[in-house]
């Protein structure tokens, strides 16, 4: 094992550790970066969107040579039942900037690239490398890490734990809670292939435009849950997944709901004849910003979906650890410009910059929605999406009913699934969560 | 509800990449007379359908198509019926794509 001292360990290749080490070498600071993965990436699971905004600031060209997949004109929400769907499209010709604001990426492609970047900087990068443990001294201040190589044990200033929504050092450690069943979601995807022309033609784009749908409703069967379908280049990624305390009430097998979503009818037709490359598996956290460890500490922070930083709400996540990854770096490398250890007082830093920034005030907004949505998932999930569809239906099919009377079925039958006070309670409280 | 042709996920784990740590498995199921409910919950929830119940009634745990998602730690590791780790460095799934 590597016999020096390094200012600072980062542990994980994904986004958060990509960019907590890419943003340290950058600034000079001597980085050790330990991933358990064959290469950056090769055990990373996204659906995957990307938000430049967030990577411009690590990487200002990085449209240069990032593998990115494409860039995003148009979004389909769908509210789906058995047979059905609804949908909200938002397309424009404004997505074909020259800076696109959203791309497709496949992330053991992506990681690489950008771990590449931080290489470049002077990060060593280290992969095939299991963290089994912190080092903490006597007083409880991390000072380095065990691996699972011979003689595996490195000392530096600082460890940045961007070990992913797992993150079994912390716990290990006692840092933060081991994540509960009820704020994480379990996530299944799997990589159809198209010729580039079919896709193009089912989709509607040309060149390297892209759609991604999300879809909620029956298909999670009344789990707190969603599916996705996102275009890349050649291939289709579709996943769902659903809460983790939800899939242990219905006894549902995540790849029987996956199955069920594939054959919908308005989604089968869109992956027909497609050949099937992976099949994959994830955790995602849905706790929100009630949910967020303690951040920082003697010789060590958090950074990541490790630290739970990741909006449900809009399917986002990666730009928010590799936000988080990012000011991290910069406060660490603020403590030691100043030349002051690395303790929690002085780490503290890290939290108030990120505090400041998007990354916890959206988490905040949505403080109240992932428990709104976990003790209403019947009704966002099953009841709605079936009344909605009922509606539309009643609305569009002709069929000499008089209009008043088709109203009068809508109304009755969201009255007597919900009751008035039910209706207005949900949507009260939806309101209110939404804040 | 399902009433559907059970879904083979063997079929689908075909299709991954894994360096097997052949005689170092990263999961371990703690040995029991009765499993307990969190246990008999893994037989379903295990994306890989890693879980199984041998003859005995017991819950079996055979990780080698595991594709490392966590959900079995975050269900029963707490109570005790598991051991959960990641394969040594480099071994277990390999994505191409994630
Ligand atoms: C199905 C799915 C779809 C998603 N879709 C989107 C999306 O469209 N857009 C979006 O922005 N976000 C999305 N997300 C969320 C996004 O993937 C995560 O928020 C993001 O990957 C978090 O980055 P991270 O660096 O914190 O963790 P990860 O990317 O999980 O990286 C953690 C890294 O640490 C390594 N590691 C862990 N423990 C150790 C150890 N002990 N020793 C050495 N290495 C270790 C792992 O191998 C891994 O490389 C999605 C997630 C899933 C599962
Ligand atoms: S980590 Fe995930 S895939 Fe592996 S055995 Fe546990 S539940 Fe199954």
């Amino acid at each position: 094992m590597i016999e020096e001292r390094f200012d600072a360990i980062v542990v994980g290749a994904g986004m958060a550790g990509n960019a907590a080490a890419l943003t340290m070498a950058k600034r000079g600071m001597k980085v050790l970066q330990i991933e358990r993965g064959e290469y950056p990436g090769s055990k990373n699971v996204q659906g995957a969107i990307l938000y430049a905004d967030m990577l411009e600031k690590l990487v200002p060209d990085f449209r240069e040579d990032a593998p990115l997949e494409r860039h995003l004109v148009e979004q389909r929400f769908w509210m789906m039942d058995g047979k059905s769907h609804t949908g909200l499209h938002h397309r424009s010709e404004d997505f074909n900037e020259e800076k696109p604001n959203r791309y497709t990426i496949i992330r053991a492609q992506f990681d690489k690239w950008l771990s590449s970047k931080a290489q470049e900087a002077g990060a060593i990068v280290l992969c095939e490398t299991t963290v089994k443990e912190l080092v903490q001294d006597a007083y409880g201040k991390v000072i380095g890490v065990i691996t699972d190589r011979d003689g595996g044990q490195v000392h530096a200033d600082v460890v940045v734990l961007a070990e992913g929504v797992n993150g079994l050092l912390g716990t290990k450690a006692a840092l933060r809670e081991r994540p509960t069943p009820e704020n994480v979601a379990l996530a299944v995807k799997e990589m159809h292939f198209l010729p580039r022309e079919t896709i193009e033609t089912r989709f509607n784009l040309k060149g390297d435009e892209g759609v991604v749908i999300e879809a909620a409703g029956t298909i999670s069967a009344g789990m707190t849950g969603m599916g996705f379908i996102y275009t890349n280049k050649e291939s289709i990624s579709i996943g769902i997944g659903c809460l983790v305390s939800d899939f242990q009430k219905t006894g549902e097998t995540p790849y029987g709901l996956l199955e069920r979503f594939k054959k919908h009818p308005s989604v089968a037709p869109l992956i027909e004849g497609s050949e099937v490359k992976e099949y994959a598996g994830h955790l995602i956290p849905e706790g929100g910003y009630k949910a967020i460890p303690q951040l920082y500490g003697d010789g060590w922070v958090v950074v990541g979906d490790a630290a739970q930083l990741n909006n449900a709400m809009h399917r986002e996540g990666s730009n928010l650890a590799m936000t988080s990854g990012r000011i991290a770096g910069e406060a660490i490398f603020q403590v030691k410009s100043r030349k002051d250890p690395m303790t929690k007082e002085n780490l503290a830093l890290y939290k108030k910059m990120l505090d400041d920034s998007f990354v916890i005030k959206d988490l905040k907004k949505y403080k109240d929605m992932p428990a709104l949505l976990h003790i209403q998932s019947q009704n966002f999930f099953l009841t709605y999406p079936q009344l909605v569809n009922k509606a539309l239906q009643n609305f569009v099919r002709v069929d000499g009913t008089p209009k008043i009377e088709k109203e009068k079925t809508t109304i009755k039958s969201f009255v007597s699934a919900r009751s008035w006070g039910g209706l207005f309670g949900d949507a009260f409280r939806l309101a209110r969560a939404w804040r | 509800m399902t009433t559907e042709a059970p879904v083979r996920v063997e079929d689908k784990l075909y299709q991954n990449r894994y360096l097997v740590d052949v005689g170092n498995a990263h999961i371990k199921v703690k040995p029991h007379t009765k499993p307990s409910p969190e246990l008999l919950a893994l037989l379903k929830i295990c994306p890989a359908h890693c879980y199984e119940l041998n003859s005995n009634g017991q819950v079996e745990v055979t990780p080698d198509g595991c594709v490392e998602c966590g959900t079995c730690r975050v269900l029963a590791e707490g109570g005790g019926d598991i051991e959960w780790s990641y394969p040594r460095g480099g071994y277990g799934v390999l994505f191409k794509f994630g």
